[in-house]
């Protein structure tokens, strides 16, 4: 027997296009209703029509949000992939099929139950037009899984009536094919299964929400008005959703004109050289991204790097290298965004862990940007950035003020007897800079080029030693003004730990939780910016074993660890995961427990 | 880039334009280019045109990329803000400072090398968005920093200095600039002062991307017999079509011209252009008759110059996108925050 009450995962296996993408959010929405913790995975292509896609529900009343390894029940509504499909139900799960057509040969399993609905033949029995038979047949088995995992109609059919506010004449023939499901299930089968839903808690205070949409709220309020991008996925959505809130927040009231600029680049090149540009012009610019982008826009990184330009870029990482796999997640991108561009360079980098923290991180990445002079990543990734998180509702400070660093007015520099850029009048590697447009005395030239403290150009040696220097100072001061990680402390004194940074964070606080009853204990720090402050080297320092969790094959972040701490490699057994699939609780706990094994058979 | 400051004398009498600056505050840095380059005529002909329009040093952002055109910017006008970028990418640099603050005055100097190989792309952008720049391409035809390859604009048939001969074509930013759709597509020669300043005016008030190609012989790898982009090449090929006049819209128009010789042109701002026309049936505000006339004498081995093509009407970036008249980098932060409340609304949708 798999999954029980509130703590199942359903998986439904779909054809790109046909869409399944609002029958989806329906099951979704309505678990979230119910006051059950619930988070949603998109599995698709990089395809716009015809290939397999799924999509994977998790309720957890513990409030698990990561992949847990299991699918209790399969709809497996695409051909295509049954076998695949049949072949992943845990035992003791369900499947659930369009019996329409049967597949009697292809069902060789007996520790699971099939149950066959006919969902096609009844949708063409009462819908005459083929679209609406074909929008209709996946409603029907949202209808089916109501019957079978107490999904509450009147929820869903509340939810109907919102989604179709405009055009109530949808509302009766979605809700008619829910009725067709759910009535064929409570004829033909035992209702409820023992994975199924029960209203629980209250999720008032909670919201649902991807990351990307997060990230661009967080740019609406951080301020910024240029975004330049070139459209690459995954993280299109991000200035899609930023458009969208600026025509809803960013309109002048009088006028109608926009307070904001956005530009379709020509390329993630332009696109950089653009955030560049508007930064430098006194704006809050941004890019999102994802990585083959960052390749393309190293030069200006490395340039607004060496001639201290505030930037901020969004990178939401996908499958690499190359091309790779642009619908699929992982954790590739820690060492191109650290050291981005030619040179010696090396930038700060913010890892948010869910769509919370990308709201709060786009907000942080612009003071730091502006406050250190310098390009900022936000380093998120498909997972986070398009996958629906239940997170709690994202609050604001009205006494925020947007820390534009260190910049001096027209008024300011009457006050001092001449302007130098690049000169650290405070001790903290940070200078002064000016905006165009203000003050004749403000005027600096920015080049790429060697440059001395005053902004003059040089090719002598000490000159150019003495900016690049300074540049590391700042990169001290930078250290201790990233956020700090998050330190989760096991319930027994301990010498082990574990490191790991953004979206693998729910996968390690269950891992953890799962070894905990099996009396294996570990400290948990979740790394949240780099430069690394001094938190993480006490971790470090205060653990015999610390093992690196993280979302690619080179375990990049556990690198970083090695060249920027005294940290010994030996301690740091890396624990990865990198096929494309946000990580499982599962793999971390039986990475953790083999190595247990292996250290108590040495 | 080299970098040596100016001295910067007072002499008694010198005139002041209309906001009481002299020429001398339009300067820049001591040029470090090879004695004679066309570029530092350029430079002078830029001092000249900024003083007379009495635009105020600090409203100028100036740009550029990489390369001997790319340095020039530190030559004119030290009170505004520069921005040397890299190599090609100037136009997407100065879209983003024109995104952020609209209100500045843009002089961006490319070379051809620049714009018309690794910048292709983005000097090709920057015309379709019709940013509100004076683009300015200072044209040898040769790679001079890395010492004397040909460019993208060498024509065919030009030999190098060490006897190597261009087989493939030039591309022409102007006749690119037409058919990319631009607003604004004139031609100089860096020698011809006279008709070099009011162009440069023209397109400094120019409500778009104005494209100024300038001819500008490389006096050290450029300017041999067999060069198409040499002095003397020029001087005997140049054919002065269209010249203009630039008349601010404070100042009467007091010159009068006769119809069909003469043909005025009024900027969005009240400022006038006159076009004196070399030849009476040629026609500055047709795309295609712009195009015909430079393929026919581009295969006579003509350099055509003077304002080939201008449509002020069409819009830039701003008017496209219906950006705020304030410029964004000057809007204040509880302009552009919506709030707690408005945050609490927008969630009422995600529950």
């Amino acid at each position: 027997m798999t999954g029980s009450v509130n703590d199942f995962v359903i998986k439904i296996a779909t054809v790109n296009g046909t869409g399944s993408a609002s029958a989806n959010g329906l099951l979704m929405k309505a678990l979230f209703r119910m006051g059950v913790p619930v988070t949603g995975k998109n599995l698709f292509p990089s395809n716009i029509q015809g290939l397999p896609t799924w999509y994977e529900v998790r309720a957890n009343h513990k409030g698990y949000m990561s992949r847990s390894g299991r699918v209790d029940v399969m709809v497996a509504m695409n051909a295509q992939t049954y076998a695949k499909d049949l072949a992943e139900v845990s035992p003791g799960g369900f499947l659930i099929y369009d019996s329409t057509w049967p597949r009697r040969d292809m069902m060789d399993r007996d520790d699971i139950t099939i149950l066959g609905v006919p969902l096609a033949a009844m949708c063409n029995e009462h819908f005459s037009v083929a679209r609406i038979r074909i929008l209709m047949k996946n409603i029907a088995y949202v209808g089916v899984l109501s019957a079978l995992m107490g999904i509450d109609r009147n929820i869903l059919k509340t939810l109907l009536e919102e989604t179709f506010a405009a055009k109530p004449k949808l509302v009766d023939g979605n809700l008619q094919a829910i009725n067709l499901g759910y009535q064929y299930a409570q004829e033909h089968f035992s209702c409820p299964l023992p994975a199924r839903a029960e209203t629980m808690g209250d999720n008032s205070g909670h919201i649902l929400i991807d990351g990307n949409s997060a990230a661009a709220l967080g740019c609406v309020y951080a301020g910024a008005t240029v975004g330049a991008w070139y459209p690459i996925t995954p993280s299109t959505s991000l200035m899609d959703a930023f458009q969208g809130y600026c025509n809803r927040f960013r309109k002048d009231p009088e006028t109608g004109e926009n307070r904001f600029c956005i530009i379709q680049a020509e390329d993630e090149l332009a696109a950089a050289g653009m955030v560049l540009g508007a930064s430098w012009s006194g704006a809050r610019a941004f890019t999102p991204t994802s990585g083959p982008g960052i390749s393309l826009m190293s030069e200006f990184i490395g340039f607004a790097y060496y001639a201290e330009i505030p930037s901020v870029f969004f990178d939401v990482q996908r499958v690499g290298p190359s091309t790779g796999m642009p619908t699929r997640t992982q954790q590739c991108d820690v060492m191109l965004c650290a050291f981005a561009s030619h040179g010696d360079t090396r930038h700060p980098v913010l890892f948010p862990a869910d769509p919370s923290e990308c709201f709060e991180m786009a907000v942080q990445a612009f003071d730091l940007a502006e406050c250190l002079q310098t390009p900022v990543f936000v380093l998120s990734d498909l997972d986070i950035g398009m996958n629906d998180w239940m997170i709690p509702e994202l609050q604001w400070d009205e006494n925020f003020k947007p820390d534009r660093g260190k910049v001096l007015d027209s008024k300011a520099l009457q006050g001092i007897e001449k302007f130098h850029r690049y000169l650290d009048v405070d001790g903290d590697g940070i200078p002064y800079r000016t905006y165009p447009g203000e003050d004749p005395k403000g005027a600096y030239f920015v080049r790429g080029s060697g440059h001395n403290r005053y902004g003059g150009y040089t090719e002598d040696a000490n000159e150019y030693q003495d900016v690049v220097d300074r540049l590391l100072v700042k990169w001290e001061t930078a250290r201790e003004r990233v956020p700090r990680p998050v330190l989760r402390k096991a319930a027994k004194k301990t010498r082990f730990g574990v490191i790991a940074y953004g979206s693998s964070d729910g996968a390690v606080n269950e891992a953890l939780d799962r070894l905990a009853e099996q009396d294996f204990h570990a400290d948990y720090l979740r790394i949240r910016a780099f430069p690394f402050n001094t938190d993480v080297l006490d971790f470090l320092d205060t653990h015999d074993t610390v093992f690196v969790v993280e979302q690619n094959r080179d375990a990049q972040l556990r690198s970083l660890l090695i060249i920027e701490t005294p940290a010994d490699d030996e301690n740091l057994p890396p624990v990865l995961h990198y096929n494309g699939m946000p990580i499982p609780s599962s793999c971390i706990e039986q990475a953790v427990l083999a190595y247990l094994e292996q250290e108590a058979a040495a | 880039m080299t970098y040596i400051a100016k001295p910067k004398i007072d002499m008694p009498g010198e005139r002041r334009n209309e906001i009481g600056l002299r020429q001398r505050d339009y300067e820049g840095a001591l040029s470090t280019l090879c004695a004679g380059c066309g570029h530092d005529s350029i430079t002078a002909a830029i001092v000249q045109a900024f003083w007379e329009l009495a635009i105020p040093p600090e409203k100028v952002i100036k740009l550029s990329g990489i390369g001997c055109s790319s340095k020039t910017p530190a030559y004119f006008i030290s009170g505004a803000h520069g921005f040397n970028s890299v190599h090609g990418r100037m136009p997407s640099v100065a879209t983003g400072a024109l995104a952020g603050n609209r209100d500045l005055v843009c002089i961006a100097v490319s070379g051809d090398g620049d714009s018309l190989s690794i910048g292709f792309g983005q000097f090709g952008h920057a015309v379709r968005r019709n940013i509100n720049m004076l683009y300015i391409i200072e044209n040898n035809g040769v790679y001079g920093l890395t010492k004397g390859q040909f460019s993208a604009s060498a024509d065919p048939g030009s030999k190098a200095k060490y006897g190597e001969v261009n087989r493939m074509k030039a591309i022409d930013p102007v006749a690119t600039t037409i058919a990319l759709g631009g607003s604004f597509a004139a031609r100089s020669f860096s020698g011809d002062r006279e008709q070099l300043v009011p162009l440069i005016k023209a397109g400094l008030r120019h409500p778009g991307c104005a494209v100024l190609d300038v001819v500008s012989p490389c006096v050290t790898f450029n300017d041999h017999v067999g060069s198409t982009k040499s002095y003397a090449h020029t001087r005997e090929h140049y054919y002065p079509a269209v010249h203009t006049d630039f008349i601010p819209p404070s100042k009467e128009i007091k010159a009068s011209y006769d119809e069909g010789e003469v043909m005025p042109v009024e900027l969005h701002d009240g400022s006038r252009l006159l076009l004196k026309k070399t030849d009476a049936d040629y026609d500055p505000s047709s795309r295609s008759a712009a195009m015909r006339y430079l393929e026919e004498h581009s295969s006579q081995g003509q350099v055509v110059t003077g304002l080939l093509f201008i449509s002020p009407d069409l819009p830039e970036m701003h008017t496209i996108s219906g950006t705020a008249a304030q410029p964004l980098a000057r809007t204040a932060y509880e302009d552009l925050n919506p709030g707690q409340a408005a945050l609490a609304e927008l969630q009422k949708d995600l529950k």
